[in-house]
Protein backbone atom coordinates (compact mmCIF):
# COMPACT_ATOMS: atom_id res chain seq x y z
CA UNK A 1 0.00 0.00 0.00
CA UNK A 2 1.39 3.47 -1.12
CA UNK A 3 1.69 5.99 1.18
CA UNK A 4 -0.05 9.47 0.21
CA UNK A 5 2.88 12.17 0.59
CA UNK A 6 1.90 16.27 0.46
CA UNK A 7 4.43 18.60 0.94
CA UNK A 8 3.18 22.15 1.34
CA UNK A 9 4.30 25.47 1.75
CA UNK A 10 2.41 28.56 2.92
CA UNK A 11 3.66 29.74 -1.11
CA UNK A 12 2.58 26.86 -3.05
CA UNK A 13 1.89 22.81 -3.07
CA UNK A 14 5.45 21.52 -3.73
CA UNK A 15 4.75 18.13 -4.48
CA UNK A 16 1.82 15.48 -4.05
CA UNK A 17 2.17 11.70 -4.73
CA UNK A 18 1.60 8.19 -3.81
CA UNK A 19 5.13 7.08 -2.78
CA UNK A 20 6.43 4.06 -0.73
CA UNK A 21 9.14 5.51 1.77
CA UNK A 22 9.13 9.05 3.34
CA UNK A 23 12.82 9.81 4.88
CA UNK A 24 12.65 13.00 6.65
CA UNK A 25 14.71 15.49 8.71
CA UNK A 26 12.47 14.98 12.24
CA UNK A 27 13.92 17.56 14.79
CA UNK A 28 15.29 14.39 17.29
CA UNK A 29 16.92 13.21 13.92
CA UNK A 30 16.37 11.66 10.89
CA UNK A 31 13.33 9.10 10.40
CA UNK A 32 12.32 6.88 7.95
CA UNK A 33 8.46 6.37 7.59
CA UNK A 34 7.06 3.04 6.11
CA UNK A 35 2.84 2.73 5.15
CA UNK A 36 0.62 1.69 8.40
CA UNK A 37 3.17 3.95 10.26
CA UNK A 38 1.62 4.70 13.84
CA UNK A 39 0.00 8.64 13.86
CA UNK A 40 2.35 11.34 14.29
CA UNK A 41 2.89 14.76 14.73
CA UNK A 42 6.99 15.84 14.63
CA UNK A 43 8.48 19.35 13.97
CA UNK A 44 11.08 18.61 11.00
CA UNK A 45 14.78 20.48 11.18
CA UNK A 46 17.33 22.07 8.09
CA UNK A 47 17.40 18.94 5.85
CA UNK A 48 16.56 16.47 3.20
CA UNK A 49 13.64 14.98 2.64
CA UNK A 50 13.67 11.87 0.17
CA UNK A 51 11.19 10.58 -1.55
CA UNK A 52 11.22 7.12 -2.06
CA UNK A 53 9.04 5.05 -4.77
CA UNK A 54 9.85 1.70 -6.36
CA UNK A 55 11.04 1.56 -9.83
CA UNK A 56 12.26 5.52 -9.98
CA UNK A 57 14.70 7.63 -8.84
CA UNK A 58 15.11 9.08 -4.85
CA UNK A 59 13.36 12.60 -5.39
CA UNK A 60 15.05 14.47 -2.65
CA UNK A 61 13.99 17.71 -1.30
CA UNK A 62 15.69 20.73 0.35
CA UNK A 63 13.10 21.59 3.78
CA UNK A 64 13.67 24.17 6.00
CA UNK A 65 11.65 23.43 8.62
CA UNK A 66 8.38 22.96 9.72
CA UNK A 67 5.98 20.60 11.10
CA UNK A 68 4.62 16.89 9.62
CA UNK A 69 1.30 15.28 10.04
CA UNK A 70 2.24 11.36 9.95
CA UNK A 71 -1.21 8.75 9.23
CA UNK A 72 -1.33 4.95 8.73
CA UNK A 73 -1.77 6.07 4.73
CA UNK A 74 -1.24 9.62 4.80
CA UNK A 75 2.02 11.88 4.95
CA UNK A 76 1.49 15.90 5.33
CA UNK A 77 4.51 18.17 5.22
CA UNK A 78 4.31 21.56 6.10
CA UNK A 79 7.73 23.22 5.71
CA UNK A 80 8.54 26.40 5.97
CA UNK A 81 10.23 26.69 2.88
CA UNK A 82 10.87 23.24 0.45
CA UNK A 83 12.89 23.25 -3.15
CA UNK A 84 13.11 20.03 -4.87
CA UNK A 85 16.72 19.44 -5.36
CA UNK A 86 16.68 20.61 -9.18
CA UNK A 87 14.77 23.58 -8.40
CA UNK A 88 18.31 24.37 -6.25
CA UNK A 89 20.03 27.18 -7.23
CA UNK A 90 23.78 26.48 -5.79
CA UNK A 91 25.19 29.52 -6.48
CA UNK A 92 22.74 31.20 -4.97
CA UNK A 93 22.57 29.27 -1.92
CA UNK A 94 26.81 29.41 -1.95
CA UNK A 95 26.52 33.29 -1.64
CA UNK A 96 23.52 33.47 0.79
CA UNK A 97 26.24 31.10 3.19
CA UNK A 98 29.38 33.53 2.39
CA UNK A 99 26.91 36.47 3.33
CA UNK A 100 25.61 34.90 6.58
CA UNK A 101 29.10 33.80 7.56
CA UNK A 102 30.50 37.22 7.05
CA UNK A 103 28.58 38.89 8.98
CA UNK A 104 28.80 36.77 12.10
CA UNK A 105 32.55 36.59 11.43
CA UNK A 106 32.55 40.78 10.62
CA UNK A 107 32.85 41.32 14.25
CA UNK A 108 29.84 43.72 14.71
CA UNK A 109 28.25 43.48 17.89
CA UNK A 110 24.83 41.39 16.84
CA UNK A 111 21.81 41.06 19.21
CA UNK A 112 20.99 37.63 20.00
CA UNK A 113 17.95 37.74 16.99
CA UNK A 114 20.30 38.44 14.01
CA UNK A 115 23.18 36.01 15.68
CA UNK A 116 19.99 33.52 15.26
CA UNK A 117 18.99 34.53 11.85
CA UNK A 118 22.33 34.42 10.17
CA UNK A 119 23.45 30.80 12.06
CA UNK A 120 19.58 29.61 10.58
CA UNK A 121 20.35 30.97 6.98
CA UNK A 122 23.93 29.27 7.55
CA UNK A 123 22.09 25.63 8.35
CA UNK A 124 19.49 26.44 5.68
CA UNK A 125 22.60 27.38 2.61
CA UNK A 126 24.53 24.29 3.43
CA UNK A 127 21.61 22.18 3.38
CA UNK A 128 20.73 23.49 0.06
CA UNK A 129 24.23 23.08 -1.01
CA UNK A 130 24.55 19.55 0.21
CA UNK A 131 21.40 17.98 -1.79
CA UNK A 132 22.42 20.05 -4.81
CA UNK A 133 25.53 18.95 -4.79
CA UNK A 134 24.56 14.86 -4.23
CA UNK A 135 22.41 15.51 -6.99
CA UNK A 136 24.55 17.33 -9.87
CA UNK A 137 27.05 13.77 -9.02
CA UNK A 138 24.17 11.72 -9.43
CA UNK A 139 23.40 12.95 -12.58
CA UNK A 140 26.68 13.35 -13.74
CA UNK A 141 29.54 10.50 -13.44
CA UNK A 142 32.76 11.64 -12.03
CA UNK A 143 34.75 11.26 -15.36
CA UNK A 144 38.10 11.11 -14.15
CA UNK B 1 -19.89 80.00 -25.22
CA UNK B 2 -16.34 78.61 -25.43
CA UNK B 3 -13.92 79.18 -28.66
CA UNK B 4 -13.01 76.50 -31.05
CA UNK B 5 -9.84 76.45 -29.19
CA UNK B 6 -10.69 75.91 -25.96
CA UNK B 7 -13.03 72.92 -26.84
CA UNK B 8 -10.13 71.44 -28.83
CA UNK B 9 -7.93 71.88 -25.97
CA UNK B 10 -10.33 70.25 -23.65
CA UNK B 11 -11.01 67.66 -25.71
CA UNK B 12 -7.49 66.47 -25.85
CA UNK B 13 -6.49 66.91 -22.69
CA UNK B 14 -9.70 64.19 -21.68
CA UNK B 15 -8.26 62.02 -24.12
CA UNK B 16 -4.96 62.08 -22.33
CA UNK B 17 -6.77 61.35 -19.18
CA UNK B 18 -8.36 58.58 -20.48
CA UNK B 19 -5.19 56.93 -21.85
CA UNK B 20 -4.19 56.84 -18.38
CA UNK B 21 -7.01 55.49 -16.93
CA UNK B 22 -7.32 52.67 -19.92
CA UNK B 23 -3.50 51.81 -18.62
CA UNK B 24 -4.39 51.83 -14.87
CA UNK B 25 -6.88 49.59 -15.03
CA UNK B 26 -5.45 47.28 -17.20
CA UNK B 27 -2.27 46.91 -15.05
CA UNK B 28 -4.53 46.54 -12.23
CA UNK B 29 -6.60 43.83 -13.90
CA UNK B 30 -2.89 41.71 -14.13
CA UNK B 31 -2.12 42.59 -10.54
CA UNK B 32 -5.38 41.39 -9.27
CA UNK B 33 -4.97 38.05 -11.53
CA UNK B 34 -1.18 37.61 -9.92
CA UNK B 35 -2.98 38.24 -6.27
CA UNK B 36 -5.79 35.95 -7.25
CA UNK B 37 -3.30 33.16 -8.18
CA UNK B 38 -1.11 33.34 -4.92
CA UNK B 39 -4.81 33.27 -2.87
CA UNK B 40 -5.03 29.99 -5.02
CA UNK B 41 -1.61 28.75 -4.04
CA UNK B 42 -2.05 29.27 -0.10
CA UNK B 43 -5.03 27.48 0.39
CA UNK B 44 -3.31 23.31 0.14
CA UNK B 45 -1.37 24.99 3.26
CA UNK B 46 -4.07 26.32 4.93
CA UNK B 47 -6.47 23.47 4.12
CA UNK B 48 -3.46 21.06 5.84
CA UNK B 49 -3.08 23.54 8.87
CA UNK B 50 -6.35 23.33 9.59
CA UNK B 51 -6.81 19.64 9.75
CA UNK B 52 -3.58 19.61 11.79
CA UNK B 53 -4.61 22.04 14.44
CA UNK B 54 -8.23 20.21 14.65
CA UNK B 55 -6.79 17.15 15.12
CA UNK B 56 -4.45 18.17 17.42
CA UNK B 57 -7.96 19.78 19.30
CA UNK B 58 -9.87 16.50 19.11
CA UNK B 59 -6.62 14.13 21.20
CA UNK B 60 -7.76 13.31 23.82
CA UNK B 61 -6.66 15.12 26.89
CA UNK B 62 -6.01 18.22 25.03
CA UNK B 63 -8.30 19.83 26.71
CA UNK B 64 -6.58 19.80 30.01
CA UNK B 65 -3.05 21.75 28.42
CA UNK B 66 -3.21 25.00 27.85
CA UNK B 67 -1.00 27.02 25.50
CA UNK B 68 -0.65 30.84 25.93
CA UNK B 69 -1.82 31.52 22.31
CA UNK B 70 -4.72 29.53 23.21
CA UNK B 71 -5.97 30.57 25.67
CA UNK B 72 -8.52 33.67 26.35
CA UNK B 73 -8.12 36.20 28.91
CA UNK B 74 -10.21 39.42 29.97
CA UNK B 75 -10.07 41.95 27.70
CA UNK B 76 -8.51 45.17 28.64
CA UNK B 77 -6.57 46.45 25.67
CA UNK B 78 -7.17 45.46 22.01
CA UNK B 79 -5.11 45.61 19.40
CA UNK B 80 -5.99 45.60 15.69
CA UNK B 81 -3.56 44.80 12.19
CA UNK B 82 -5.44 46.76 9.63
CA UNK B 83 -4.11 46.23 6.05
CA UNK B 84 -5.02 49.11 3.24
CA UNK B 85 -3.21 49.88 0.29
CA UNK B 86 -0.07 52.89 -0.37
CA UNK B 87 -1.83 54.50 -3.21
CA UNK B 88 -5.31 56.05 -3.68
CA UNK B 89 -6.96 55.68 -7.07
CA UNK B 90 -9.08 52.47 -5.93
CA UNK B 91 -12.51 53.32 -5.46
CA UNK B 92 -13.71 52.77 -2.13
CA UNK B 93 -11.18 50.29 -1.29
CA UNK B 94 -9.74 52.50 1.54
CA UNK B 95 -12.35 54.00 3.05
CA UNK B 96 -14.79 51.24 3.22
CA UNK B 97 -12.35 49.09 5.36
CA UNK B 98 -11.25 52.12 7.59
CA UNK B 99 -14.77 52.89 8.34
CA UNK B 100 -15.76 49.51 9.33
CA UNK B 101 -12.56 48.98 11.47
CA UNK B 102 -13.87 52.34 13.03
CA UNK B 103 -17.39 51.25 13.70
CA UNK B 104 -16.14 48.11 15.14
CA UNK B 105 -13.85 50.01 17.61
CA UNK B 106 -16.87 51.97 18.52
CA UNK B 107 -18.72 49.11 19.35
CA UNK B 108 -15.76 47.80 21.25
CA UNK B 109 -15.71 50.34 23.71
CA UNK B 110 -12.16 49.36 24.98
CA UNK B 111 -8.68 50.92 24.81
CA UNK B 112 -7.58 50.61 20.87
CA UNK B 113 -3.68 50.12 19.48
CA UNK B 114 -3.56 49.83 15.76
CA UNK B 115 -0.73 48.05 13.32
CA UNK B 116 -1.17 49.39 10.06
CA UNK B 117 0.03 47.85 6.77
CA UNK B 118 -0.58 50.41 3.90
CA UNK B 119 -0.03 54.11 4.22
CA UNK B 120 -3.64 55.07 3.61
CA UNK B 121 -4.84 53.49 6.99
CA UNK B 122 -2.27 54.85 8.83
CA UNK B 123 -3.04 58.47 7.41
CA UNK B 124 -6.61 58.10 8.22
CA UNK B 125 -6.06 57.31 11.78
CA UNK B 126 -3.23 59.51 13.18
CA UNK B 127 -5.54 61.96 11.56
CA UNK B 128 -8.03 60.94 14.18
CA UNK B 129 -5.64 60.47 16.89
CA UNK B 130 -5.40 56.85 16.86
CA UNK B 131 -2.21 55.33 18.95
CA UNK B 132 -0.37 53.53 16.44
CA UNK B 133 2.49 51.04 18.00
CA UNK B 134 3.76 49.52 14.31
CA UNK B 135 3.50 50.32 11.13
CA UNK B 136 4.72 48.52 7.19
CA UNK B 137 4.12 49.97 4.28
CA UNK B 138 5.57 49.06 0.73
CA UNK B 139 4.42 45.73 0.47
CA UNK B 140 5.49 44.22 -2.71
CA UNK B 141 3.38 43.53 -5.31
CA UNK B 142 4.24 39.86 -5.06
CA UNK B 143 4.44 39.16 -1.29
CA UNK B 144 6.15 36.45 -0.05
CA UNK B 145 5.76 34.97 3.67
CA UNK B 146 8.83 36.72 4.53
CA UNK B 147 7.49 40.16 3.67
CA UNK B 148 4.21 39.41 5.95
CA UNK B 149 6.10 37.69 8.39
CA UNK B 150 7.11 40.95 10.74
CA UNK B 151 3.56 41.97 10.86
CA UNK B 152 2.89 38.49 12.30
CA UNK B 153 5.35 38.08 14.74
CA UNK B 154 4.38 41.74 16.35
CA UNK B 155 0.98 40.49 16.94
CA UNK B 156 2.06 37.34 18.53
CA UNK B 157 4.47 38.82 20.53
CA UNK B 158 2.31 41.51 21.56
CA UNK B 159 -0.22 39.20 22.49
CA UNK B 160 2.37 36.82 24.44
CA UNK B 161 3.58 39.88 26.82
CA UNK B 162 0.45 41.44 27.82
CA UNK B 163 0.38 44.65 25.77
CA UNK B 164 -2.67 43.19 23.43
CA UNK B 165 -5.52 40.97 25.24
CA UNK B 166 -6.91 40.32 21.80
CA UNK B 167 -5.90 40.73 17.93
CA UNK B 168 -7.86 41.57 15.10
CA UNK B 169 -7.41 41.49 12.03
CA UNK B 170 -9.28 44.14 9.05
CA UNK B 171 -9.04 43.30 5.67
CA UNK B 172 -10.60 43.37 2.73
CA UNK B 173 -11.90 39.78 1.73
CA UNK B 174 -12.26 39.20 -2.00
CA UNK B 175 -15.13 38.02 -3.08
CA UNK B 176 -15.28 38.68 -6.72
CA UNK B 177 -14.18 41.51 -9.17
CA UNK B 178 -17.32 43.07 -8.41
CA UNK B 179 -17.59 42.62 -4.47
CA UNK B 180 -15.08 43.33 -2.32
CA UNK B 181 -15.83 43.05 1.81
CA UNK B 182 -14.53 44.81 4.41
CA UNK B 183 -13.81 42.05 7.34
CA UNK B 184 -12.74 42.33 10.75
CA UNK B 185 -11.93 38.84 12.47
CA UNK B 186 -9.83 37.67 15.77
CA UNK B 187 -6.36 35.94 15.27
CA UNK B 188 -5.35 35.58 18.65
CA UNK B 189 -6.25 34.18 20.67
CA UNK B 190 -7.22 31.03 18.75
CA UNK B 191 -10.45 29.37 21.05
CA UNK B 192 -9.44 25.43 19.92
CA UNK B 193 -13.93 25.23 20.67
CA UNK B 194 -14.15 27.54 17.68
CA UNK B 195 -11.58 25.56 15.19
CA UNK B 196 -13.46 23.83 13.38
CA UNK B 197 -16.28 25.98 13.34
CA UNK B 198 -14.18 28.57 11.63
CA UNK B 199 -12.50 25.64 9.46
CA UNK B 200 -15.93 24.93 7.97
CA UNK B 201 -16.41 28.34 7.00
CA UNK B 202 -13.76 28.83 5.43
CA UNK B 203 -12.76 25.17 3.83
CA UNK B 204 -16.09 23.38 4.30
CA UNK B 205 -14.90 20.34 2.55
CA UNK B 206 -11.77 19.25 4.51
CA UNK B 207 -12.78 18.66 8.53
CA UNK B 208 -13.18 15.03 8.88
CA UNK B 209 -15.27 14.19 11.55
CA UNK B 210 -14.74 11.42 14.07
CA UNK B 211 -12.31 10.60 16.80
CA UNK B 212 -8.51 11.33 16.02
CA UNK B 213 -5.94 8.68 16.25
CA UNK B 214 -3.89 9.25 19.28
CA UNK B 215 -0.81 10.74 18.04
CA UNK B 216 2.98 10.35 19.14
CA UNK B 217 4.44 13.91 19.53
CA UNK B 218 7.70 14.19 19.07
CA UNK B 219 9.74 16.13 20.50
CA UNK B 220 6.59 16.79 22.91
CA UNK B 221 3.24 18.39 22.65
CA UNK B 222 4.05 21.87 24.06
CA UNK B 223 6.74 22.35 22.12
CA UNK B 224 4.71 21.20 18.96
CA UNK B 225 2.43 23.72 19.84
CA UNK B 226 4.71 26.16 20.43
CA UNK B 227 6.25 25.53 16.58
CA UNK B 228 2.47 25.13 14.80
CA UNK B 229 0.70 28.00 16.37
CA UNK B 230 2.82 30.95 15.20
CA UNK B 231 2.71 29.71 12.04
CA UNK B 232 -0.85 29.47 11.65
CA UNK B 233 -1.25 33.11 12.78
CA UNK B 234 1.57 34.29 9.94
CA UNK B 235 -0.61 31.93 7.71
CA UNK B 236 -3.60 33.78 8.45
CA UNK B 237 -2.14 37.26 7.84
CA UNK B 238 -0.37 36.10 4.78
CA UNK B 239 -3.97 35.18 3.76
CA UNK B 240 -5.00 38.48 4.90
CA UNK B 241 -2.46 40.43 2.91
CA UNK B 242 -2.88 38.65 -0.25
CA UNK B 243 -6.86 38.87 0.02
CA UNK B 244 -6.51 42.68 0.65
CA UNK B 245 -4.13 42.79 -1.98
CA UNK B 246 -6.21 41.60 -4.57
CA UNK B 247 -9.60 43.51 -3.21
CA UNK B 248 -7.21 46.77 -4.23
CA UNK B 249 -6.75 46.11 -7.32
CA UNK B 250 -9.93 44.71 -8.29
CA UNK B 251 -11.33 47.80 -6.50
CA UNK B 252 -8.63 49.91 -8.59
CA UNK B 253 -9.84 47.91 -11.51
CA UNK B 254 -13.29 49.25 -11.64
CA UNK B 255 -12.47 52.35 -10.39
CA UNK B 256 -10.37 53.06 -13.63
CA UNK B 257 -12.79 51.32 -15.67
CA UNK B 258 -15.72 54.13 -14.96
CA UNK B 259 -13.49 56.63 -15.22
CA UNK B 260 -12.42 55.54 -18.45
CA UNK B 261 -15.74 55.18 -19.66
CA UNK B 262 -16.87 58.56 -17.95
CA UNK B 263 -14.18 60.54 -20.06
CA UNK B 264 -14.62 58.84 -22.75
CA UNK B 265 -18.21 59.97 -22.55
CA UNK B 266 -17.36 63.30 -21.96
CA UNK B 267 -15.20 63.58 -24.92
CA UNK B 268 -18.47 62.24 -27.14
CA UNK B 269 -20.05 65.53 -25.62
CA UNK B 270 -17.39 68.10 -26.15
CA UNK B 271 -17.06 66.95 -29.81
CA UNK B 272 -20.42 67.21 -30.48
CA UNK B 273 -20.43 70.57 -28.90
CA UNK B 274 -16.99 71.11 -30.76
CA UNK B 275 -18.76 70.36 -33.72
CA UNK B 276 -21.98 72.42 -33.11
CA UNK B 277 -19.48 75.75 -32.53
CA UNK B 278 -18.06 75.11 -35.62
CA UNK B 279 -20.67 74.79 -37.68
CA UNK B 280 -22.20 78.43 -36.16
CA UNK B 281 -18.98 79.73 -37.07
CA UNK B 282 -19.13 78.50 -40.14
CA UNK B 283 -22.58 80.05 -40.72
CA UNK B 284 -22.30 83.69 -39.73
CA UNK B 285 -19.42 83.82 -41.83
CA UNK B 286 -21.70 82.64 -45.06
CA UNK B 287 -24.22 84.70 -43.17
CA UNK B 288 -21.93 87.96 -43.28
CA UNK B 289 -20.27 87.23 -46.81
CA UNK B 290 -23.47 86.95 -48.27
CA UNK B 291 -25.06 89.92 -46.27
CA UNK B 292 -21.97 91.84 -47.57
CA UNK B 293 -23.06 90.68 -51.10
CA UNK B 294 -26.39 92.07 -51.28
CA UNK B 295 -25.49 95.58 -49.44
CA UNK B 296 -23.10 95.55 -52.42
CA UNK B 297 -26.13 95.43 -55.14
Amino acid sequence: MPIKLEIVTVERLTFSDDVDMVIAPGSEGVMGILPHHAPLLTTLAYGELVVRKQGQDDLSFAIGGGFMEVQPDKVTVLADAAERADEINLDRAQEARKRAEGLLQSGKKLSLDEQTRAEAAIRRAMTRIKIARKRSKRRMPRSE
Amino acid sequence: MASLRDIKRRINGIKNISQVTRAMQMIAAAKMRRAQEQVVASRPYAEKAWEVLIHLSQQPGSKAQFHPLLTQRPVHKVGIILITSDRGLAGGYNTNIVRATMRFIDRLEKPVQLVTVGRKGRGAFTRIGKQIIAEFGDIPDKPTLLDVLPIAQIAVADFLNGTFDEVYLAYTDFVNTIVQKPVVKRLLPLLPDKLEEQAVAEYVDSVRHGVAPAYIYEPDRAELLNIILPRFTELQVYQAVLEALASEHSARMVAMRSATDNANDLVADLTLTYNRVRQEAITKEMMDIVGGVEALK
